[in-house]
């Protein structure tokens, strides 16, 4: 299995251990993650506030970019994965938007087609790569522990691609594989708060807060995330919420770092340290 | 506190607000609202906003062009997309309040005491000269520009994001910024042949 990798700014910053972890899981299951040539960024929920065709094109240069191999793309941040998807919906609904955007990219010497495909990484574990063969990789099962498995906004909504838009459950089922217990966990989609935890604190916060509280109440000793944004959020402003709202100390971990520990992966490779808030309580006896 | 004209006339409507936002993309079902609600309800910032979202599709298609202009509301919105997966007119609220956050940065007409639009205006000219965002740089960047005192608080979570490695202070950049530019630069001198009809 070979796949063409959009990593996103996150990916390379702040959200090291979520590629980390990411290579690491999938080069161990045998996939092939080649990264898109000079990619470049998608636009984030910012640049459409500001330009609408050119953050088409900014999307669109990247995905004429993948075009010219015959491969699907994985993209692993939440809000690379919808801009992407959405420029490749955008561009099909509105010929008039289409024909603007293609011609800006012609005149960089790129042609695009709208012809390549999407991926989520969760997408591509349970749909490519199969349950069956996970649980077989699993060599140190996550017995005992209790997750709170939260998908945020972007990987299923408004696109319902892979998963159930009001309740998804393919990260359950993949936590379930490593031999960990999943809560109920009725926020799993609800906003973190987005970039408003920094342009907007006070409101930003809150949101923030309310996601990693539920988790505690429930009972779950670790948020388990698909999106750098969110685990940003959750797990770089726990100090800032606790001076506001009380203290969680709720480790936010990627899915592809729990997975990683269930297949016996050494957590140097899974960017475990790079956490904010311990993960020693799901480490214990590792 | 000073009176204000609280109710409209029908002349002081503008309706070609609303006849423009059904005119771009996404905005196209604006007037099939039928103000169930829905949108404000699963809004998790609704309870931050000035008008909520149902509020402000209203005014919106009935012409209240400054008052949603000039909304928290449309700055309140994370993209979170929850009320057009719930919508059952199918409006595309996300959408309509990107098209409207756009037309409040080219008419200047955003709260003043919000970074957001001066967040995304840098995002966009950090993407213009390197091709890539280092979050370190725009958050920077963002609290110079809006307020430095605020970016004392950040110290702490500096110092986190240091100690595991996760800060970067160089821009991360693409290889073919020429290529990248020429691109946004045909679709700049589009904008401006449209602004001058």
């Amino acid at each position: 299995m070979k796949y063409l990798y959009f990593p996103g700014c996150s990916l390379k910053g702040t959200g090291k251990a979520y590629e980390e972890s990411l290579l690491a899981v999938f080069n161990a299951l045998g996939i092939e993650l080649r990264e898109i040539e000079d990619w470049n960024c998608c636009g984030a929920t910012a640049y459409m506030s500001v330009d609408e065709a050119k953050s088409y094109a900014l999307a669109g240069r990247n995905l004429a970019i993948a075009e010219r191999e015959d491969l699907q793309i994985v993209a692993p941040c939440s809000a690379c994965y919808l801009v992407l998807n959405k420029t490749q919906q955008g561009l099909k609904d509105h010929p008039e938007l289409r024909a603007k955007v293609v011609k800006a990219l012609k005149a960089g010497g790129l042609d695009y087609k709208g012809t390549v495909q999407v991926r989520h990484p969760l997408d591509v574990l349970i749909n490519d790569v199969g349950l069956d063969k996970i649980a077989a990789r699993i060599k140190q099962p996550l017995t005992g522990h209790k997750f709170a498995p939260y998908y945020g906004c972007q990987i299923v909504r408004p696109y319902a691609t892979f998963d159930d838009q009001y309740n998804p459950v393919t990260m359950n089922k993949l936590l379930a594989a490593c031999g960990a217990q999943c809560v109920e966990y009725p926020l799993k989609t609800r906003c973190c708060g987005g970039s408003l935890t920094g342009t907007l604190p006070e409101v930003g916060l809150r949101l923030s807060y309310i996601i990693l509280n539920e988790a505690k109440k429930r009972g779950a000793e670790a948020v388990v995330t698909v999106c750098p944004l969110c685990q940003f959020n959750l797990d770089g402003y726990q100090d800032k919420m606790a001076s506001q709202y009380g203290r969680v100390d709720m480790p936010v971990l990627y899915f592809t770092q729990i997975l990683g520990l269930a297949m016996g992966l050494p957590a140097s490779e899974l960017g475990i340290k790079r956490g904010i808030v311990s993960a020693q309580a799901v480490m214990a006896g590792r | 506190m000073p009176l204000e004209q609280k109710i409209k006339y029908e002349s002081e409507r503008d309706q070609d607000f609303a006849r423009w936002i059904t005119s771009q993309t996404g905005g196209e079902n604006l007037r099939h609202c039928i103000q169930c609600g829905v949108c404000s309800a699963t809004c998790p910032l609704s309870l931050y906003m000035d008008y909520t979202p149902r509020r402000l599709i209203n005014l919106a298609r009935e012409g209240f062009k400054k008052e949603v202009l000039s909304s928290f509301t449309i700055w309140l919105c994370a993209s979170c997309y929850a009320c057009r997966v719930e919508c059952p007119k199918k409006i595309q609220v996300t959408d309509i309040m990107y098209l409207l956050k756009r037309r409040a940065i080219e008419e200047g007409v955003y709260p003043r005491r919000f970074p957001i639009p001066i967040l995304a205006k840098e995002f966009g000219r950090m993407i213009f000269t390197w091709g890539r965002v280092n979050e370190t740089l725009l958050v920077i960047d963002l609290f110079l520009r809006t307020n430095w005192f605020k970016f004392l608080s950040m110290t702490g979570l500096g110092i986190n994001l240091l100690r595991t490695g996760r800060m970067s202070f160089l821009p991360d950049t693409i290889h073919r910024r020429t290529e990248l530019r020429k691109i946004l630069q045909a679709l700049e001198t589009e904008n401006q042949k449209e602004v001058a009809k």
